[in-house]
Parts: C-alpha cells; sequence; structure tokens
C-alpha cells in the first residue's frame, strides 16, 4: 500500500543524514515556553509514591490476569485475562520502560533501574540500544536521518503500520536484533548511536535474553502446551496493540524537520484507563519540551502551558480521524503534513523550516 | 594562571539548587547543596552541551534538563547513560556572602 519510493532518506548513515548536519537541524537549539525557574523546579520534583502505587498495581494486575489465563487455559475463559495481561505485559510496558528510562518516574534510582530493565524485556526493546536511540529522539525529534525512533516514514507503509498492531514485525525485528547483537555484531547504524564503551553491554543483555526465551521454548516444547509463550514472548504481540493505538498519535502525520515541538508532536486527551496504561504519554509536547517533570506531573504542567501550545487533539478517536486522511494523502504526496496553529497567544520559533517543508507540500 | 572570581552572592542560589555563571567566555554552573555547602562545574553537560543550570539538583547529583544524564556535582563523576564523560569542578569558596570560584 506504499506508494513510490521515497525521495527521502531515514537511513542514519544516508544522504538526509548529512544534510540535517549540514543545515543545522542535528543537535539543534528548540523551542520551549517560558516557564519561571521556581515553578520548573516544583514541576521537576521527583517522588517515589505515584510510581510505587502505580507498579504495584501494574504487577498485581500482571499477576492475577496471568494467573487467570493460566488456569482457564484450554477454555474460552481464558481470553479475557489474556486480553488484560496482554496488555500489561505488550503496551504498558512502553510507557514503563519510557519514563524510567528518563529516570522520572521514581526518585529513587535503583526503583527506575529495575522497572527499566523488566519493561524493556517484556517490550523487546535492548535497554542499552533503546537507552540511546531514544536520547537520539530526544535530541533530533522527527529530523529524517537522524531520529532512529520515526514511527511512520513517508510515504506511508500502511501494511506496516496494520501489522504494528499485532507486534509481528517488531518481535521479527526484536528477535533478530536480539540474536545478532548476542552473536555480538552491533550494526552500522546502532555504532552511530551507541557509544563504544556501552556496546558491551547491549551484547551481555542479549545473550541473557536469547537463554530466557530459549528457556521458555524449552518449557514449552517439553510440556507439548504454548502456555509458557502464552506468558512469555506472545503478549509482545497479542498485546501490542494498546502501545501503537496510542503511540502512532505521538508524532503521527505531523511536521518533519522541524525544531519546535509544538509543530511535530501531539498532545491527545485520553480516557484514565489509557492514561494508566500510558503513563500519562498523551501530554506528549510537553514531555518532549521538558524531558525532566515526571508523568505524574504532566497534566499540571500542561494546564500551565496550554496557552503557548497548539489546541489539543479531544480525543483518541480524534486523532485518528485526522491521521488517518493524512497518511492516505502522503501516498500521494508525501510532502504532505498536518500544519499545526499556534493560538494567538503562542510565542512563534524558526518558522523558517516549517514555511520551507509547507512550499513544498503545495507543490 | 588560576584566580579567584566571584560568581555570585551566596543567597543567590536556593538550597539543593544551581545557578549559571558566565565569565571569560566559558560557562559554569554553580551549586548550593542540601548541607548549605558550594561546588562548582563546568556548565555544560558533557553529552550534547547543555546548560546543566536549567536542570535538577537532587542531594548530591545534577540531572541535565535534555536527556536527564546525571553527575555528581561534588566530584564530576558521571553516573551513567546518556552522560560517559565527567565533569570538570572547581574550586569554590564563600567570602563576605560572596561564592569565589577558582577558575584556571
Amino acid at each position: 500500500m506504499s506508494a513510490t519510493p521515497s525521495r527521502r532518506d531515514y537511513s542514519l548513515i544516508g544522504r538526509d543524514a548529512k544534510l540535517a548536519v549540514e543545515n543545522g537541524l542535528a543537535a539543534a537549539e528548540w523551542y520551549h515556553t517560558e516557564v519561571s525557574r521556581k515553578q520548573m523546579k516544583e514541576l521537576m520534583q521527583r517522588s517515589d509514591a505515584p510510581a510505587i502505587r502505580d507498579t504495584v498495581i501494574w504487577l498485581a494486575a500482571l499477576i492475577v490476569s496471568g494467573a487467570g489465563g493460566a488456569w482457564f487455559w484450554g477454555s474460552w475463559w481464558c481470553v479475557p485475562f489474556f486480553f488484560v495481561y496482554g496488555v500489561l505485559y505488550g503496551s504498558s510496558t512502553d510507557s514503563r520502560w519510557h519514563e524510567c528510562g528518563h529516570g522520572t518516574a521514581f526518585r529513587t534510582q535503583w526503583m527506575n533501574d529495575v522497572v527499566y530493565q523488566v519493561a524493556c524485556f517484556m517490550i523487546m526493546r535492548n535497554p542499552v540500544t533503546w537507552r540511546w536511540s531514544h536520547t537520539r529522539h530526544h535530541t533530533d525529534t522527527i529530523i529524517v536521518g537522524r531520529d532512529p525512533e520515526i514511527s511512520v516514514m513517508r510515504p506511508p507503509d500502511l501494511v506496516r503500520v496494520l501489522l504494528a498492531f499485532v507486534g509481528v514485525l517488531d518481535a521479527w525485528h526484536a528477535m533478530s536484533d536480539m540474536l545478532r547483537n548476542a552473536a555480538g555484531n552491533i550494526s552500522t547504524a546502532e555504532k552511530t548511536f551507541i557509544p563504544e564503551q556501552e556496546q558491551g553491554k547491549a551484547i551481555r543483555i542479549a545473550r541473557i535474553w536469547t537463554a530466557i526465551y530459549a528457556a521458555t521454548i524449552a518449557l514449552a516444547l517439553y510440556f507439548g502446551s504454548f502456555l509458557p509463550l502464552m506468558l512469555v514472548g506472545l503478549p509482545r504481540l497479542y498485546g501490542a496493540w494498546h502501545h501503537v493505538m496510542v503511540g502512532l498519535l505521538q508524532h503521527g502525520g505531523l511536521a518533519e524537520n522541524v525544531v519546535d515541538h509544538r509543530l511535530n508532536s501531539r498532545t491527545v486527551y485520553m480516557n484514565r484507563i489509557s492514561r494508566f496504561i500510558y503513563w500519562n504519554m498523551n501530554y506528549h509536547v510537553e514531555h518532549h519540551m521538558f524531558p525532566m517533570v515526571p508523568y505524574h506531573v504532566l497534566p499540571r504542567l500542561h494546564a500551565l502551558i496550554k496557552h503557548d501550545l497548539p489546541a489539543p487533539t479531544p480525543s483518541i478517536l480524534a486523532g485518528y480521524r485526522e491521521m488517518i486522511p493524512a497518511f492516505l494523502r502522503q501516498l500521494r504526496n508525501e510532502d504532505y503534513f498536518l500544519k499545526r496553529e499556534l493560538p494567538p497567544t503562542a510565542r512563534p520559533y524558526r518558522e523558517e523550516f516549517q514555511n520551507e517543508t509547507v512550499a513544498a507540500a503545495a507543490e | 594562571m588560576s584566580e579567584w572570581v566571584e560568581a555570585c552572592a551566596a543567597d543567590d542560589i536556593d538550597e539543593e539548587d544551581v545557578m549559571r555563571f558566565d565569565h571569560g567566555g566559558r560557562t559554569f554552573a554553580i551549586y548550593r547543596s542540601p548541607d548549605d555547602e558550594y561546588f562548582a562545574t563546568d556548565g555544560l553537560c558533557t553529552h550534547e552541551k547543555v546548560h546543566l543550570a536549567d536542570g535538577l539538583v537532587m542531594d548530591d547529583i545534577i540531572e541535565c534538563p535534555k536527556h536527564n544524564g546525571r553527575f555528581n556535582y561534588k566530584t564530576g563523576a558521571a553516573r551513567g547513560a546518556p552522560v560517559c564523560v565527567n565533569l570538570k569542578t572547581y574550586a569554590v569558596k564563600v567570602d563576605a556572602g560572596k561564592v569565589l570560584v577558582q577558575i584556571g
């Protein structure tokens, strides 16, 4: 379903990577809404309590739903249990990995580290590789050739997008990357963002994970049952839909190659359950602008700076109503994107980048 | 040759906080610890040259505002990814209510 070959080169070692550096888009100075030091200090303050509460609920729900699924294995009654278990395993770990990687979820660093490692295993993201790729994502958000975490490249590959909802391609790539890393191989692209002294750690983790998956498969073969895989590994597929549903909204259909998160990120109002699973990452403009602010404080940050941001998208459904037509239009014109309007109270910033892309989109 | 340079008044910095100080084309970060001691480091993160004075001080840690890299501001030691290179530290003294930094 993708259109003609892209004029964009998303490779981290390709033409657009060099262009981004030449054009001043790499490691650029990004726009920040004015917030006083006093207010920002208050917002940045860390606390263990909210994340401990949420983690206890999360782990308890994982254990109960997993145990229920195992107990009712073989009957249809296991389906609702695995539905919940899958989302907690294959989706909520996306935000746990993310927040603990930033080190903002808990005040106590070892708690961040433990949840980070567990969540990385479940979401199948090497904790070393992804820490560095996410660092680059924050430095060069949706800069073509620089950001390794652009989930929908132009023109959009809609088959790939649909397959992401069941985690097939992600899991396939995660497994191949794991085996390649376990064999001691760090790719050329990975070497562009993982410092040399960290590469050994990525290999060590890949070997530990390979051993865990091998043990799970051996257990499944020994018992002649899929149950061990339903509990370890497969939930990354059957439970992926929620993190993909909310994750696509982060930047989908918006501008590339701008240095203002208001123009390339989307804040979406969501229901409480999705916000629990997603740890408030629906406040995505705010998170990118101020990554030091813990997830549980993002609603307060949103209230403080929303005068300077585009109007938030009112719901998940509204987000898809604007994003899907944009994806379809990008199949015909890959330069098309959703241009965010800033409110009259907002400060403009580096409009030249956006104006250039608008002109290209209009051609 | 090093010299003692007046950076700010001691009261200019809150406890457990940090302040930017520019001098001679260089930028520094001046810290006041929870124990009411003063410290100074280079002002830019060794990872991507972001001003640490916009970051968060927690106990003896300064966290970079861009990628959450952490340093011990008393020793300059990098405390984990994404920072790998230590921060340079400078001697500090307080004299007559002024914070002085020894810049070499």
